[in-house]
């Protein structure tokens, strides 16, 4: 799935990395623990994460994950939207709960890692 | 090819700026996207680590043609009993490190299993040093 469907179906914000809408996301992981984040293998996935600061786009920044969904309406600062653009990384923020999050892109067919 | 980075205890909101700078400059020397991966992550978990427990650290990076050779050394308070830091699960750190998304007792584990060798050594009172190594994937 592109980015740009990610934030259609989510009725999300896209807050930073307009640029790389077209890109496709095949699978999904959700964690607040950024340790849990940095033991991951794959690199196409879209992480959702409520913790809503500078070492998750830190954490995306060395797994090379390019698209992180910030759930339960939090709002990303200024801070992260500069290092979000600065490693071409997707921000979109989501009023929805994770759980909310995670059914919506799995029914539209978003996988898990294991 | 030797770089120098300085690391502030303390100071969330630049942990992970050494981890950065190393990023780019493996990417420049083309090294694969694989190895730059796994030692970036440990690298991140290291730096991360010096900031929740020390009070200030150098990193050292040595890069070479098959080898990647990274030496933490900080001032602070040291870890007193090594084995039982490297359980995965143990952790010592505060409020405040769990609230940047740390804090559970996996760096350590985590850097062991990116890393091709790794070595920590400390003393209580004065600091820690972790060296590690990746052998790089060469063709």
């Amino acid at each position: 799935m592109k980015i740009s469907e990610i934030v259609t179906i989510l009725d999300g914000v896209l807050v930073a990395g307009k640029d790389q809408m077209d890109r496709e996301i095949s699978f999904g992981f959700a964690s607040d623990l950024m340790s849990d984040v940095l033991t991951l293998e794959t690199n196409d996935l879209v992480l959702l994460t409520g913790l809503c600061n500078i070492q998750s786009i830190r954490t995306a920044e060395m797994s090379d994950i390019p698209c992180i969904i910030f759930v339960r309406r939090k709002k990303v600062t200024p801070e992260m939207i500069e290092l979000a653009e600065e490693s071409e990384i997707t921000l979109i923020e989501c009023n929805y709960s994770m759980f909310k999050t995670v059914v919506t892109l799995a029914e539209h067919g978003i996988r898990p890692l294991f | 090819m030797q770089f120098e980075f300085e690391v502030t205890g303390g100071d969330f909101a630049n942990a992970g700026t050494a981890s950065s700078q190393v990023k780019k400059i493996l990417k420049q020397l083309n090294v694969s996207v694989s190895d730059i991966k796994r030692i970036v992550v440990a690298l991140y978990e290291a730096e991360v680590n010096i900031v929740a427990h020390a009070y200030s650290g150098v990193v050292t990076v040595e890069i070479e043609t098959t080898q990647v050779r990274i030496i933490l050394k900080d001032s602070g308070p040291g870890i007193p009993d090594i084995d039982l830091a490297m359980q995965q699960g143990y952790s010592t750190a505060s409020p405040e490190v769990r609230e940047m998304g740390f804090g559970a007792g996996m760096g350590l584990p985590n850097i062991k299993r990116n890393m091709d060798v790794l070595n920590i050594s400390s003393e209580v009172g004065i600091g820690t040093t972790v060296e590690m190594i990746a052998f790089l994937n060469v063709a």
